[in-house]
């Protein structure tokens, strides 16, 4: 066990989970807008809850990505190379989102704002979806030659675990959101929040709970299977949470099943980070797909300033932005008057 | 489906360096705009706080509005530039990994993450944060989009020039990190880049307040005296979208805008001309095709002329140059007006016997082995690059000076035409960064990664571009990302367009609300505490309290 780059895989597994923790409810928070959100002033709440945060949420992805190119260059390189199509289709996903949240209140007729609705719900669930396919699949593998290049066509990476990971992502971030509006609103939305969570907390949680629990039977490795069982356990507590009506519990609980079951995902995968369904020597792991020790030290520094200054100030704009909204704070919409012609 | 099946075997490399050509220039739009613009908003709100005239509060709403419209774009189309090297370009990515990953993910790790959280500080925090916080989240947002860049011209300045880098097992390592990051083309290639981004702002600001004043003037609000002074108006129908202080908005605006302009381009005049002398030596071959230069000589072209592309590939056989500046061309390589400039035609056989004539007979580079290496880059692109860049840039940079100029006794000439022009003048320093990039990008081809000179014998770190696209991508998958990104991209490019020419019409009071003939009850409060002020957090429970008008703000 090499240390510097079994240290970046811990580190990218972290940067993973703390995308799906912090954008998992800013995505389903997306999601929600239709089906769960009832009103216009209901989705301006739901929006304005995670307003301050999405973009700082979704930097998580960035850096993960950014930080898998620079510290596993093969891994980065065949992972997305391969997965080409579906990544399309989430880079498509995250600029409607992204564009949409930016938009969406300045549009001026009723017709411009639904469409924006429609590509921040759709763009959550096309995002969600193929990051959790995404990260099932470099745990399951991939269909990869000896260059680590993908064979077998544009599709070749389809397959049911994919779509058990995409759901799985897809699940958690609906009931992370729903904790997560819980938490941040008042009224009509946490009081139906409150409601979906006592019923149905664990359905929306399977999908994911299933996906680690494929990955760490696939390898059967002991701490694999605690990891697990812890996950399942935290889950257990979420719900009884939910059921008793403590809302912070029930966030805490969420993000503590998200975090045991990727650590229960990723310990398995160890030292794998992606392996070839064609040929075991032609997996990628820690040591063969890894930078120089002399980069993985320097972004180890890099790191050991930056993640902590990072985690910092990010916790302290979750502090400023920690009251609750409800629709009574949701002013009438400004137009813009045109005063030239 | 003759057509389609031919697509289908078009050479992906083609379709993917159209997708990068296409999503790079696109995203370098909206980012030149966000580095200047963020700082200057943040230059307004401190004199606003320093000094508390409302102007300066003005002025941060209304250009901090546009900033956030236009911001948004940079961000969407900033993750498609990170995802694609590993999607399109995974040899590439294999090849650079260990050295050009660790910019990328510092950009991210110590630049995105202050941007995007400070940002939204920002936005939201007008009345959650104390005043000067409030103003420090502006800084810490702006002064990381500077950083940003300053990350992501190392990774790019390495592509052009690689140091601190030595190849172990076929790929680029990284030996010395303080060498990648104070790499020669960095240095230069920063400010330059800084430079063209306050040209960017600074002809946005000028344009824009330009066509405000010109308006005020045509509406009869502002009028000027005999001697062509201005004399302010107002129009009290319009609430306070039009009074005094909306004047001072627009003419400091104009004037800020044009001295940013002239300041910026000095400074991608001198920090060009230094570029240019490193370019001579690192790429010789790019400037030689920047000039059109066939044959070794002094002279700079001012217009050269010549079919180069009878047959596809470009040739340095008839061009013909129709007008040259004798001695200029050394001044700009050398600093003296003798030495003569290597030419195209001595450089090819140089390029020839250092790289080899034929692409290496090495799987990584598929079906494109064994061909025939064109060392010379796209010539129309590279000499009409350079000149357009210079052209755009001055041209901006004249236009502002004259601005200041006709703008010395305090508002516009009311020509309707001139007006026509300052608007569209803001485009001239976007096309004259777009045309920069172009040709530094294309100069560099054949190479992804090009050479060092200062490197030799068989370590030499360089990769040829037809070796970087992905081997496991097929064409087809490439074209429908193409067009995909392309469609949104172009749409996108129109929504963003009128949103701001909307807000633009809206003037001062698409920002502050408050300012338009119905005051909302909700916003309504004195000119004593604008939405700027530093009052404490209210009552978390009152219905309608003035502070949850924040959130019209922003969403």
């Amino acid at each position: 066990m090499e240390f510097l780059p079994t240290l970046w895989f811990i580190l990218i597994a972290v940067l993973w989970a703390g995308y799906l923790f912090l954008e998992g409810f800013d995505l389903g928070v997306g999601m929600l807008l239709r089906g769960f959100a009832r009103r216009e002033d209901q989705r301006r709440v739901l929006i304005n809850t995670i307003g301050p945060v999405w973009d700082g949420n979704e930097v998580w992805l960035l850096t993960a990505g950014g930080a898998t190119f620079a510290a596993f260059p093969y891994w980065y390189a065949s992972l997305f190379s391969a997965l080409y199509v579906p990544l399309v289709l989430v880079l498509l996903a995250l600029i409607f989102r992204a564009v949409a949240l930016e938009y969406r209140g300045k549009a001026h007729t009723d017709l411009a704002r639904s469409l924006w609705t429609w590509a921040l719900c759709a763009g959550s669930y096309v995002a969600a979806f193929g990051i959790g396919a995404m990260l099932t699949l470099t745990t399951t593998g991939l269909p990869l030659n000896a260059n680590g290049d993908r064979v077998g066509g544009a599709f070749a990476w389809f397959n049911g675990y994919a779509v058990l990971g995409g759901l799985g992502a897809v699940g958690f971030c609906l009931v992370h959101a729903l904790a997560f509006l819980s938490l941040k609103t008042d009224g009509d939305i946490r009081r139906r929040t409150g409601r979906v969570l006592r019923r149905a907390l664990p359905a929306f949680a399977v999908p994911l709970a299933a996906w680690a629990a494929v990955v760490v039977a696939g390898h059967g490795k002991p701490v694999g299977w605690a990891l697990l069982a812890t996950a399942v356990v935290v889950l257990a507590g979420a719900w009884a949470a939910a059921r008793a009506g403590r809302e912070g519990w029930t966030f805490i609980g969420l993000g503590a099943f998200l975090l045991s079951g990727i650590a229960a995902i990723f310990v398995s995968a160890y030292p794998v980070v992606l392996p070839s369904t064609l040929d075991p020597a032609f997996d990628l792991t820690v040591q063969n797909a890894s930078s120089t020790p002399y980069t993985l030290g320097v972004m180890s520094v890099v790191a050991a300033f930056g993640i902590p200054l990072v985690l910092a100030y990010q916790a302290w704009t979750y502090w400023v932005f920690r009251r609750r909204l409800s629709e009574r704070h949701i002013p009438a919409p400004h137009p813009v008057r045109t005063i030239v012609r | 489906m003759d057509f389609l099946a031919s697509v289908l075997d078009a050479d992906p490399l083609i379709i993917a360096r159209w997708q990068f050509g296409i999503t790079t220039v696109y995203h370098f739009l909206m980012v030149p705009l966000t580095i200047g613009l963020g700082l200057l908003v943040a230059v307004f709100q401190t004199i606003w706080v320093r000094t508390g005239r409302e102007h300066w509060l003005r002025m941060t709403k209304f250009w901090g509005k546009l900033f956030l419209i236009n911001f948004i774009m940079g961000v969407a189309t900033g993750i498609v530039q990170e995802f694609q090297f590993g999607m399109a370009w995974s040899e590439y990515s294999r090849f650079v990994g260990d050295v050009f990953g660790a910019p990328l993910a510092m950009e991210a790790l110590l630049a995105f993450f202050v941007e995007s959280t400070f940002l939204g500080l920002w936005i939201f925090g007008w009345d959650r944060l104390p005043q000067r916080i409030h103003l420090a989240t502006i800084w810490c947002a702006s002064l990381a989009t500077i950083l940003s860049a300053y990350f992501i011209l190392v990774a790019n300045s390495w592509m052009q020039h690689p140091v601190g880098t030595e190849i172990v097992d076929g790929r680029a390592v990284m030996t010395d990190v303080w060498a990648v990051f104070t790499n020669n083309t960095a240095l230069v290639t920063f400010p330059h880049t800084i430079a063209g981004a306050f040209a960017v702002a600074g002809g946005f600001l000028l344009g824009i307040s330009w066509y405000h004043l010109h308006k005020r003037r045509a509406a009869g609000i502002d009028t000027v005296d005999d001697a062509g002074r201005v004399v302010v108006g107002e129009d009290p129908s319009h609430g306070r979208g039009r009074d005094r202080t909306d004047y001072r908005v627009w003419i400091t605006s104009l004037r800020v805008g044009a001295a940013v302009a002239v300041v910026a381009f000095l400074g991608t005049a001198f920090t060009g001309h230094e570029q240019a002398q490193l370019m001579f030596e690192q790429q010789p071959m790019k400037m030689a095709a920047a000039e059109a230069a066939c044959h070794d000589g002094t002279g700079f072209s001012v217009l050269s002329v010549g079919d180069l592309s009878s047959d596809g590939a470009t040739t340095c056989d008839d061009v013909v140059g129709v007008y040259e500046l004798p001695g200029l061309l050394s001044y700009l390589a050398n600093g003296d007006f003798t030495t003569e400039i290597k030419g195209v035609n001595t450089l090819l056989p140089e390029y020839q016997e250092k790289y080899g004539t034929h692409l290496p007979d090495d799987p990584m580079y598929g079906d494109r082995a064994g061909q025939e290496i064109n060392y010379l880059p796209l010539m129309e692109v590279t000499y009409w690059g350079f000149r357009l860049m210079i052209t755009f840039g001055g041209m901006a940079a004249f236009a502002a000076a004259v601005a200041l100029w006709l703008t010395r006794k305090g508002t516009v000439p009311g020509g309707k035409w001139v007006s026509r022009l300052a608007v569209l003048g803001i485009a001239a320093p976007f096309a004259a960064n777009s045309a920069g990039w172009i040709f530094t990008e294309m100069g560099r081809q054949p190479f992804v990664v090009a050479p060092n000179p200062d490197f030799d014998g068989v370590d030499q770190v360089f990769m040829f571009t037809a070796a970087a696209v992905s081997p496991g991508v097929g064409a087809g998958e490439l074209l429908f990302s193409t067009i995909a990104l392309t469609s949104v991209y172009a749409v996108l490019a129109v929504v963003e367009v009128v949103l701001l020419t909307r807000f633009v019409n809206g003037g001062v009071g698409s920002a502050m609300p408050e300012l338009g003939p119905e005051p909302d009850p909700a916003a309504g409060r004195s000119d004593g505490h604008g939405p700027g002020g530093d009052r404490p957090h209210g009552d978390p429970g009152s219905p309608g309290a003035g502070n949850d008008d924040v959130l019209a703000f922003a969403y």
